[in-house]
């Protein structure tokens, strides 16, 4: 617990432009560098999401090539995964509120921090570049499963499309491994006087639980990418077996398998999941909290879900793998852990709703996102027992269930989760509030497209309907399933028109928002007891200490109705 | 303060939320488009799904009709109290949904799919029929062992998309006799069919829905899998996994006909080199 006495904190604020907003060390500065790097990465990756609505609706127009199509999702998929919502939600908002949560000055190693933010631009860049080059962008899925995504013949994007995937994702992987040392070491070890484990906010808990997955499982994406590029490019076989025929040629690769990138990819995919949800989850919690005025139900049962759906994250890898062809009592013991998962859900699920009891609500755009992101847990965790049940998985496997189960798991829970968020800590970031009137109607232009959009996926799922299927009409029996397509392609449209209300207010707001005071929301975590913006070090004073529980809502009836974590007991 | 009506936003949010799980569960009438079931472990896979909608959709309703409650009823104002709960009264509250979910979710997988489960991966019954599937870009091969009831030996260095598409090895005896076809397969009602699977190029997965078969073909891996066709019919074999910009044409035709008819037309199918 270093530094909870110093006065000035360590450091004076830097001069100069460069320093202080460009190559800032400043936690804050490098939360929100992270978050405007992913509004850029989530624009690219939603007119992704639209051409492919586009081609779906009207297949007979082949608005894209087939080997565009493949691009398309494949890219869509990259993209809003770990360079949208990792980046948003867990290298963004994870920077912008460890320390002033924990009480801290800033994270444990500054400079790294900066490191993780300089290391994932080149990254983007590399992403964005791939689409310009020979062949397009990688094509092979965002699973880049190989013999595609390892042989330059097997289709069009596994050329340098492919490399420059697999180099990007490597800084992905470089980056978000420094932030995550960041995030366990200030967390555990940069906590102020009084700040026990069981005083942490919740949204920290969350933080720093997908700080440890992300540790434990991406090395195994590094181990499989370097596999991969050697596959590709030094002529090993760590994937390929003998016997590949491309057009009339043998390859000469021999004694590899495909089966070995799956195990790895999953181990790692999984738990990304997980790394994903949490801190949305906990971002829920914080706010539910403060527009509840209810202390979140059950702390310690949060807690504890929390740290199982961790471990149990760790040992369900394989029901990706249903139907890879294993071993039918491996599949058995994937199938009966995977389903145990829904039980720690929905345990949180039920605190977050239980919250709610005897408080006093009010709905600002906040809590109407954070709600919304309660609704959408429900939605997607239900829907993982459909996949985790090995013997509906056998139909489900591969079909539009799944891609409406993922858009609510790790697309809508972890959006709403960077919504509710954004909304609730605008004031901090920036000094300023989002207006409140585009709040509401982003959040009700959203929820009415979105939730019925991913619902039909799920139906179309139900019919057969199989994902990257660039034109389904080849086929017969899903014709029913596939009749939803130009209805989903209009409320995707819709759900697309209703996110530029929420930059148009971000933009606005950055410069002419209402300005608000040290807190706004009368809530009691730590960041709330400094201005806002926060200066640098967080704090002009002493850095507050624990002094109670981090949820002391409803304390005296009346105006004053909290008291904030760092108020001494009388 | 407690005031008489939630505010208009309050009843509007909780009003979404009893539309859409009311929608919601009306759209399970989207079980009405799972084709129709042609193999003997189809009605245990559909009997899982029919299962899971049942468990998730009250799950679902309930939870969704006391969110929207909630949302509703405390709007209103009031004056929240701040009492944590001890530990043994939040355990408690945890029981139920603990041992609910872990019984209704371990049900599906033990009791209603464990069934459909070793039907498709256990044992195989006696008399099947054993044919084979190739996959490649972006096209299905199928092999019939021929008159002799063996498959031919086949070698990667052979294969040529049009003179010998699976690599049939003309100096194996076995090999003459077999039948290959193209992105068609014949299977007899009612008797059970063993599938070797293998791929020429990169991953596909063998799928027909309406029997309710989909297994992945690893490249270097035999893979297989087993069903009995119940219902004379003509369906569609589709590509489950991404092979490719092709991926989506990747389609064939599956026949079941009364095994006498079966019988018949393979009589009629020459050997590939014959
Ligand atoms: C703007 C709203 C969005 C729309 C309309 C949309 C639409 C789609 C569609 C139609 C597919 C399936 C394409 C196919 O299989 O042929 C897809 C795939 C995918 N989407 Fe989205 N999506 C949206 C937002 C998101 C978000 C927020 C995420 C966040 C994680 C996400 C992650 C993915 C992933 C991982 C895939 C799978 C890619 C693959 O198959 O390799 N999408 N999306
Ligand atoms: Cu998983
Ligand atoms: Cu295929």
């Amino acid at each position: 617990m270093i530094e909870s006495s110093g006065h000035e904190g360590g450091h004076e604020a830097p001069r100069g432009f460069l320093r202080r907003y460009v190559f800032s060390t400043d936690h804050k500065v490098i939360g929100i560098q992270y978050f405007l790097t992913a509004v850029v990465m989530a624009l690219v990756a939603t007119v992704l999401a639209m051409l492919i609505r586009v081609q779906l609706a009207w297949p007979e127009k082949a608005v894209v090539a087939p080997e565009t199509y493949v691009s398309l999702v494949t890219m869509h998929g990259t993209l809003m995964v770990f360079f949208v919502v990792s980046l948003a939600l867990v290298s963004g908002f994870g920077n912008f509120l460890i320390p002033l949560h924990v009480g801290a000055r800033d994270m444990a190693y500054p400079f790294l921090n900066m490191l993780s933010f300089w290391v994932i631009v080149p990254g983007c860049v590399l992403m964005l570049a791939s689409f310009l080059v020979e062949g397009g962008a990688a094509a092979a899925g965002w699973t880049a499963y190989p013999p595609l995504s390892a042989l330059g013949k097997a289709v069009p994007g596994s050329g340098l499309g492919q490399t420059l995937w697999l180099l990007a994702m490597a800084l992905f992987i470089a980056s978000f491994t420094m932030g995550g040392l960041n995030y366990v070491t200030t967390i555990v070890n940069c906590r102020t006087r009084g700040m026990s484990m069981m005083r942490l906010p919740l949204v920290v808990w969350t933080f720093l639980i997908s700080a440890v997955l992300g540790l434990l499982s991406f090395p195994a994406l590094t181990a499989a990418a370097i596999l991969l590029l050697l596959d590709r490019h030094a002529g090993t076989s760590f994937y390929l077996p003998a016997g590949l025929v491309f057009g009339n040629e043998t390859l000469p690769h021999q004694g590899g398998t495909p089966l070995l990138f799956q195990h790895l990819f999953w181990f790692l995919g999984h738990p990304e999941v997980y790394v994903l949800v949490l801190p949305a989850l906990g971002i829920g919690f914080e706010v539910i909290a403060a527009f509840a005025r209810r202390p979140p139900f059950g702390y310690r049962l949060s807690v504890y879900s929390i740290l199982v759906i961790a471990v149990l994250s760790m040992i369900v890898w394989g029901h990706h793998m249903f139907v890879s062809g294993m071993n039918p009592y491996l599949g058995k013991y994937f199938s009966i852990v995977t389903v145990l998962i829904t039980v720690p859900f929905s345990v949180l699920g039920l605190n977050l709703i239980a919250s709610l009891w005897r408080g006093r609500i009010r709905l600002d755009a906040a809590m109407l996102f954070a709600l919304g992101l309660v609704s959408a847990i429900g939605i997607g965790g239900l829907g993982g027992l459909y996949l985790g049940t090995a013997t509906s998985d056998l139909y489900f496997h591969d079909s539009y269930f799944v891609v409406g189960h993922f858009h609510f798991t790790i697309g809508t829970v972890t959006f709403f989760g960077i919504y509710a968020g954004t909304y609730y800590w605008f004031p901090k970031m920036f000094g300023r509030r989002m207006d409140e009137g585009l709040g509401r109607v982003h959040f009700w232009l959203t929820v009415t497209s979105l939730f019925p959009m991913f619902l039909l996926m799920h139906y179309q799922g139900l019919g057969g309907l199989l994902r990257r299927t660039y034109d389904p009409t080849v086929y017969a029996y899903n014709a029913a399933a596939r009749g939803l397509n130009l209805s989903i392609t209009l409320l995707a449209f819709g759900l697309g028109a209703g996110q530029i209300v929420f930059l148009v207010n971000l933009f606005r707001s950055m410069f002419a928002g209402e300005r608000t005071g040290e807190n706004p929301w009368q809530a009691t975590t730590l960041e709330w007891t400094t201005e806002s913006p926060a200066p640098h070090g967080n704090w002009r004073r002493e850095v507050p200490s624990a002094h109670r529980s981090p949820y002391e809502y409803g304390r005296n009836g009346g105006a004053e109705d909290f008291v904030l974590q760092s108020a001494e007991k009388a | 303060m407690e005031t008489a009506r939630p505010p208009a936003s309050a009843s509007a949010l909780a009003a979404f939320f009893v539309v859409l799980a009311a929608l919601t569960a009306l759209g399970f009438a989207a079980i009405s488009w799972l084709p129709v079931v042609a193999s003997e472990h189809g009605p245990g896979v559909d009997r899982t799904i029919v299962y899971i909608l049942v468990v998730t959709g009250v799950l679902f309703l309930v939870g969704h009709a006391v969110l929207a409650g909630f949302v509703w009823r405390y709007s209103r104002g009031g004056t929240p109290e701040y009492r944590p709960l001890s530990p043994k009264v939040e355990w408690s509250w945890a029981l139920l949904p603990v041992l609910a979910l872990t019984v209704a979710s371990e049900v599906g997988v033990l009791v209603i799919g464990g069934p459909a489960w070793s039907q498709i991966y256990g044992e195989t019954p006696a008399g099947a029929l054993e044919i084979e599937v190739v996959g490649k870009q972006f096209e299905w091969l199928v092999r019939y062992p021929g008159k002799d009831g063996r498959f031919g030996r086949t070698a990667a260095e052979l294969v040529h998309d049009v003179r010998n598409p699976v690599g049939l090895d003309k100096k194996d005896p076995a090999a003459s006799d077999d039948v290959v076809l193209r992105g068609a397969l014949h299977l007899p009602e009612g008797r059970p069919v063993v599938v070797r699977l293998r791929s020429l190029d990169v991953l596909h997965s063998f799928a027909i829905p309406e029997l309710r078969v989909k297994q992945d073909i690893v490249p270097g891996h035999l893979g297989r899998t087993q069903f009995r066709p119940v219902r004379a019919g003509s369906y569609e074999l589709a590509c489950a996994e991404l092979c490719g910009l092709g991926h989506y044409r990747m389609s064939g035709k599956v026949v079941v006909e009364p095994a006498p008819e079966f019988e018949r037309w393979l009589r009629e199918q020459a050997g590939w080199f014959e």
